[in-house]
């Protein structure tokens, strides 16, 4: 087979602070630092923020006809990844060879706008993704009738509801003629019945010899799809081949680097205590990302004095960003104090079933004496990562997007 | 920057038989690809430069009352404001011809000319969305905006019409000139207009200062007074304006006198010369446009 896609030593340097630096107003100013403790957690978390590889010395082929998923946390470079592969930006250092014509889909629905019609956005946005007017008239029919909209084809498309904008969006993106597709999360928005469509086409595109590169975070979409992976982590290719053993790989990834988030954050309290390492992980499997198992968060605490201290309460709270709490739990709530002899020790909690659709989400962490005095207090949030996962045994995902980010244990009957 | 390689750089018909924008084979790699490459790329984007113009005309005067009608009412409303305050009030000449006339077919041009630099200025960050989504040569967007106004210059210079016959003007060969003199302008539009674009990709500084940058530009050029009014020992400086000489040739073409091919010949080779250095440092530029903006 023929390589179509060969990436040598790719890399791209963000320069952090200045691309941040690059364009600000005394009004976006304000409203960061009003956001301070999300940007501390990020510049904290990427502690060279002069100088940020966002990839780096990524190498792979891919032959005609593979369909190669790229999974990875989030900022491991994966769109990095596709976007320059899309040319929308350049690398810094290495090349890629790309043969055979390519159409890259970030996002659908790109140029649309919502003053014009649905057959003049069509043309739009087909342009937009490369096809020529002609193609364009040819497969117009094709278009509307996969999306669906046959009645508001002339109507402005402000007034369609999200469901017919996103059918109207992919089913342009589904026309395209291209061998080679470079596919970023589009198939994570909408509701199941446009999953599933866009799934199909998907499906149809990789059996009918295309070459397909696809980033999801969805491991069922990956493993049901691609027959080779590429892990990256941290900008860096971690491993390729066969997408079970590196779907695997990923899923039994450690997360090392919250110690390091903690070394440097900024700290409330009396400091005879230190929160030292915190381990988010399956319980007993030890793998993490977490799914729908019980997960054991593993907390290393340091007492920085001789003695012993008495009476530890340990808390921990859920946030889904950086500032809403979705959850807090005491060890005093369930009745419990630890003791902490001098030197490092470590205690876990266990939540049963954490009920977290997937994504990023972030822990709190305050440690206090038994009159509530403030041991420690760190001035930041620890990131982990949920899986998507089969929680209701259905085929169905929670829906992050949308904002619903706590799963429900219940049954449904008819009463 | 990509680049594409050798023979097989010319544009590829897939087997379907649709001509594709992209190249069979493209290498991408840090470093800007040369211009000859990059000018035939904005050739194979032909067609997303004809929609984007088109999409720009068709928003342009959506959700407005008065639609196109804005084309003919912007020139007008100046006109009437120049004629009383500088033809009437101050008795500026207007080389023997009705003032309001020899202001409106200045103002015709002019407006195009400054809605095409402001639009254009703004449209990289405008088209943000585009720009961090989808490759195609940037240049397209700031040329599209430009382009976009010839809708707005034509149904203005409809106006022509009524008021020739009205200040009984004939009709010469020079009336040919005109799409000739539009696309000049146009060049220079996009000359100017991509410049800046690229740089408030950066600065936005250049969103706030532009407004006073035209208004000055506007007084600097010979639209509300004729260029006989400039003395004599500074009208070489006058005629380094790119705009003199295709204005004043706007309303010789219009006006039926003599062209000022001096001053024509000296916008011709400005516009050339400020489009290649507008042309090369927008391709500098454009490399970081979906990093920063």
């Amino acid at each position: 087979m023929d390589t179509v896609i060969k990436v040598e030593q790719l890399g791209k340097r963000y320069k952090i602070g200045a691309r941040e630096a690059s364009y600000r107003t005394l009004r976006e100013s304000l409203v960061s630092a009003a956001a301070s403790p999300f940007r501390r957690l990020r510049k904290v978390a990427k502690p060279d923020y002069r100088d940020f590889w966002a990839l780096k010395d990524v190498n792979f082929e891919i032959k005609a006809g593979e369909v190669v998923g790229v999974i990875g946390r989030n900022g491991a470079g994966k769109s990095t990844l596709l976007t320059i592969l899309s040319r929308i930006t350049e690398p810094t250092t290495g090349r890629a060879v790309i043969h055979g014509r390519c159409s890259s889909l970030l996002e659908v629905g790109t140029g649309f706008h919502p003053d014009l019609t649905g057959r003049e956005n069509v043309f739009l946005n087909g342009a937009v993704l490369g096809m020529g007017r002609k193609e364009i008239q040819d497969k117009f029919d094709a278009i509307v009738a996969f999306a669906e909209v046959e009645q508001f084809i002339d109507t402005a498309i402000k007034h369609y509801s999200s469901g017919m904008y996103l059918r109207l969006a992919f089913a342009v993106a589904a026309h395209l003629e291209s061998e080679i597709l470079l596919v970023d999360e589009v198939l994570a928005v909408g509701d199941s019945a446009f999953q599933k469509k866009c799934l199909g086409t998907m499906n149809k595109a990789a059996k009918s010899g295309k070459t397909v590169l696809l980033v999801s975070h969805n491991m069922a979409v990956i493993q049901g799809l691609c027959s080779k992976c590429i892990l990256l982590s941290e900008g860096q290719c971690v491993e390729i081949g066969d997408s079970r053993s590196v779907v695997h790989r990923y899923l039994s990834f450690d997360s090392s680097d919250l110690a390091k988030i903690l070394e440097g954050c900024l700290r409330i309290g009396t400091g005879t205590a230190r929160l030292r390492n915190v381990v988010v992980s399956e319980d007993g499997a030890g793998l993490s990302p977490i799914t729908g198992a019980p997960v054991r968060i593993s907390i290393t605490l340091e007492n920085t004095t001789s003695s012993t201290l008495r009476n530890i309460d340990i808390g921990i709270s859920l946030h889904e960003r950086s500032e809403a709490g979705l959850a807090m739990i005491y060890s005093s709530f369930f009745g419990k104090s630890f003791d902490l002899p001098p030197g490092e020790s470590s205690f876990s909690f266990v939540m049963r079933s954490p009920m977290l659709a997937s994504g990023q989400y972030f822990l709190g962490f305050r440690i206090c004496d038994q009159l509530g005095e403030e041991l420690d207090n760190p001035q930041t949030l620890l990131p982990f990562d949920v899986a998507e996962f089969d929680y209701y045994g259905s085929g169905r995902t929670g829906w992050r997007d949308w904002g619903a980010s706590v799963l429900m244990e219940g049954d449904w009957q008819e009463s | 920057m990509p680049e594409t390689s050798g023979s097989a750089a010319c544009t590829r018909i897939a087997e379907d038989g649709y001509a594709a924008p992209s190249r069979s084979t493209v290498v991408i790699r840090p470093g800007g690809s040369s211009l000859p490459v990059y000018l035939r790329e904005i050739w194979d984007y032909r067609e997303l430069l004809y929609f984007l113009a088109w999409r720009e005309v068709k928003v342009r005067y959506k959700q407005t009352a008065l639609g196109i009608a804005w084309a003919w009412l912007q020139p007008l409303f100046a006109m009437l404001v120049f004629t009383v305050f500088f033809g009437r009030l101050a008795h500026v000449s207007s080389d023997g011809f009705p003032y309001e006339v020899f202001v409106f077919v200045a103002l015709v041009p002019w407006t195009y000319f400054s809605n095409s630099i402001s639009l254009s200025a703004n449209s990289v960050v405008s088209h943000s969305n585009l720009v961090t989504k989808v490759y195609f040569p940037r240049l397209i967007v700031p040329m599209s905006s430009v382009i976009a106004g010839w809708v707005d210059i034509a149904i203005s210079l409809l106006l022509l019409l009524p008021l020739t016959f009205l200040y009984k003007i004939d009709w010469t060969w020079r009336m040919a000139t005109l799409p000739a003199l539009i696309l000049l302008l146009s060049l220079l539009a996009i000359a100017v207009g991509a410049w800046m674009a690229a740089l408030n990709v950066k600065y936005r500084d250049v969103r706030h200062a532009l407004p006073f940058f035209i208004q000055a530009w506007m007084f600097f050029t010979p639209i509300i007074y004729p260029s006989s009014l400039v003395p004599q020992e500074w009208r070489w400086l006058f005629r380094m304006n790119p705009l003199t000489g295709v204005l004043e040739a706007f309303r010789s073409a219009i006006l039926g006198r003599q062209f000022d091919l001096t001053s024509l010949a000296i916008s011709i080779g400005l516009t050339v010369l400020l489009l290649c250095y507008s042309l090369i440092s927008f391709r500098s530029m454009e490399r970081r446009f979906a990093d920063v903006v």
